[in-house]
C-alpha cells in the first residue's frame, strides 16, 4: 500500500464534520458503506486514475479535512450524476461533492480558474459577454439582439457572505 | 404553443447554430417562443456558493413567470439548474431562507414563482410529440445513421424530472430522431459524459474524456447528434484539437437535434447554423440528400 493511502484518523476535524453534517441536507453521508458503485460508474474514474468518489465518501466521513482539501478531487466530479442514479444508499455523492466544494470555496480553496470564472460572471452577469460584434452576428443570422448586461446577476453575486 | 425561451450564456454566443436551427424549426411546427432579459442561470456558481446559484436561477424564473407558465431551455445543464433550484425551493427551508436573504440584499423581488421548466428535446417529445413531429416531416432522412449522445443534465438527476426518461437507457432522443427517418444506433457508451464540466478545472482530463467516445463511435456512425452545448463544444469545437493530439482522424460530424430535424422538415440547410460547425458537414449533408 502506498503511505500516501493510509489514513490518520487522529486527524480528523471535528468541526468540519460538524459543519458538513449541518450543510448536507437531503444527502445522508452516513449510510456509505463504501460498497464502490460510484468509483466504478465515474466517467472521469475511467481516465483519471486518482479520482476516486468513494475515497473522497470515506475521507470526508471521517472528518479528514486537511486530505478533502488537500488535492484537486474534489473539484475533478464532472456532475454526471450516474453514481447519484446508482448508490444503493441514496448518498448522492454529487451533492456531498458541492456542499464540499462550497466550504472549502469559503475557506479560500477553489481552483484559480473557477474564481476567475465567477468575476467574469460578476461583470457580464453571464459567463460571455455580449458585445456589438455578438449582437450583429445573431442580427445577420436572425436571431434576436440580447441585453448586454443583466444587472440582477452581479448584484446577487456582490452580496457579501 | 407558446414558450418562454431560456439561451443560457453559451448558446447565444458561441453556438449559435443550436439556437438559429431551434428558432427556424420552432417556426415550421409553429411553435412560438418569448425571449427574457435573463442572466447567467447560475450552474457555473453552484461549485463556488451553491445559494447565490440558487438565488441567480430564482431570479431568472421571476422573469420567466412573466413570459408564461412554461420556460424551454436549449442547455441542458441551465434545464437542470433551473429544475434543482425549484426542487430545493421547494423542500429545503434553509436554502430558501438563505435565497431569499440573498435576493432582498440584491433588490430582486422574488414570491416564488415556479414555471414548469422543460428542456428543448422534452418538449418536442412530451408536449409537443413524435407523431405532430412526424406529419412534418417532408424530407425523411432515410440511411443516415445517427449516434445519439443524450448527455448528463438532459436525463439525470431523474429525481428532477419525473415521467420522462431512463437515466441509465435514454430512449427519447432516439425516439426523436426516429421520426426524422433516421435510424438510431444502440452502441455502448451512449450515457458516457463529455467531461465538458471539469473543463475549466482539468482540461486534460476532459479532453480525454471526449477523446475516448469519439474514437469509440468513428467509423461507426454518419453523425452524433446532441442537445447541450457543453457536448458541442467537447465533441465539435475539440475535435481537430483531439484529432492533432491524438495522432487520429475522427471526421465525425456533432449536430444539435433541431439541425437534424431541419433537414428533414425541409428547412434550407443555410438556414440552419452549420457554417458554425467546426466538424465539415458536407459529406453528412450529401448522404441526407440536400
Amino acid at each position: 500500500m502506498a503511505p500516501d493511502s493510509i489514513v490518520d484518523l487522529s486527524e480528523a476535524d471535528t468541526r468540519f464534520l460538524r459543519r458538513l453534517e449541518a450543510e448536507l441536507g437531503a444527502s445522508d453521508l452516513s449510510k456509505c458503506f463504501q460498497c464502490g458503485v460510484c468509483t466504478a460508474s465515474c466517467p472521469v474514474r475511467e481516465v483519471e486514475a486518482s479520482f476516486s468518489p468513494r475515497r473522497i465518501m470515506k475521507l470526508a466521513k471521517m472528518g479528514l479535512k486537511k486530505q478533502v482539501y488537500a488535492s484537486d478531487t474534489i473539484w475533478l466530479c464532472s456532475m454526471c450524476f450516474m453514481c447519484l442514479e446508482r448508490c444503493p444508499q441514496d448518498v448522492r455523492p454529487p451533492e456531498v461533492m458541492t456542499v464540499l466544494r462550497n466550504m472549502a470555496a469559503k475557506e479560500g480553496v477553489a481552483p484559480a480558474n473557477l474564481s476567475k470564472l465567477l468575476d467574469i460572471i460578476k461583470q457580464n452577469g453571464r459567463v460571455y459577454s455580449i458585445d456589438d460584434f455578438t449582437n450583429e452576428e445573431r442580427g445577420d443570422r436572425g436571431l434576436p439582439a440580447i441585453e448586454t448586461e443583466p444587472g440582477f446577476i452581479k448584484r446577487i453575486l456582490e452580496v457579501k457572505g | 404553443m407558446r414558450y418562454g425561451l431560456f439561451l443560457g450564456c453559451t448558446i447565444p454566443t458561441r453556438q449559435m447554430n443550436y439556437e438559429q436551427s431551434a428558432r427556424e424549426v420552432a417556426k415550421v411546427l409553429g411553435i412560438e417562443f418569448i425571449d427574457g432579459d435573463y442572466g447567467c442561470c447560475g450552474f457555473p456558481v453552484e461549485s463556488v456558493d451553491e445559494v447565490k446559484a440558487f438565488s441567480m436561477a430564482a431570479a431568472n424564473l421571476k422573469i420567466a413567470s412573466a413570459s408564461g407558465d412554461v420556460l424551454v431551455t436549449l442547455c441542458s445543464a441551465c434545464g437542470e439548474m433551473l429544475c434543482k433550484a425549484e426542487k430545493r425551493l421547494c423542500e429545503d427551508a434553509e436554502t430558501t431562507k438563505g435565497v431569499g436573504k440573498v435576493l432582498m440584499q440584491a433588490n430582486v423581488s422574488y414570491a416564488g414563482e415556479k414555471p414548469r421548466v422543460l428542456h428543448f428535446a422534452r418538449m418536442l417529445h412530451d408536449d409537443y410529440g413524435l407523431d405532430n413531429i412526424r406529419a412534418k416531416v417532408v424530407k425523411p432522412l432515410k440511411g443516415l445513421k445517427i449516434a445519439t449522445h443524450p448527455g448528463c443534465h438532459y436525463v439525470r438527476p431523474s429525481t428532477l424530472y419525473p415521467g420522462f426518461d431512463d437515466p441509465e437507457f435514454p430512449g427519447t432522443l432516439d425516439r426523436l430522431v426516429e421520426v426524422t427517418g433516421a435510424e438510431a444506433l444502440d452502441y455502448p457508451g451512449k450515457t458516457d459524459c463529455c467531461g465538458g464540466g471539469i473543463l475549466a478545472v482539468r482540461e486534460d482530463i476532459a479532453k480525454a474524456m471526449t477523446g475516448k467516445k469519439l474514437a469509440k463511435l468513428t467509423g461507426k456512425t454518419d453523425a452524433m447528434v446532441i442537445v447541450c452545448p457543453f457536448c458541442g463544444i467537447m465533441y465539435d469545437k475539440y475535435q481537430r484539437t483531439l484529432e492533432e493530439e491524438l495522432g487520429k482522424e475522427f471526421g465525425l460530424p456533432v449536430l444539435y437535434y433541431p439541425q437534424l430535424l431541419g433537414l428533414a422538415l425541409g428547412i434550407d440547410s443555410s438556414k440552419l447554423g452549420f457554417d458554425v460547425n467546426s466538424v465539415d458537414v458536407q459529406s453528412l449533408l450529401e448522404k441526407a440528400g440536400v
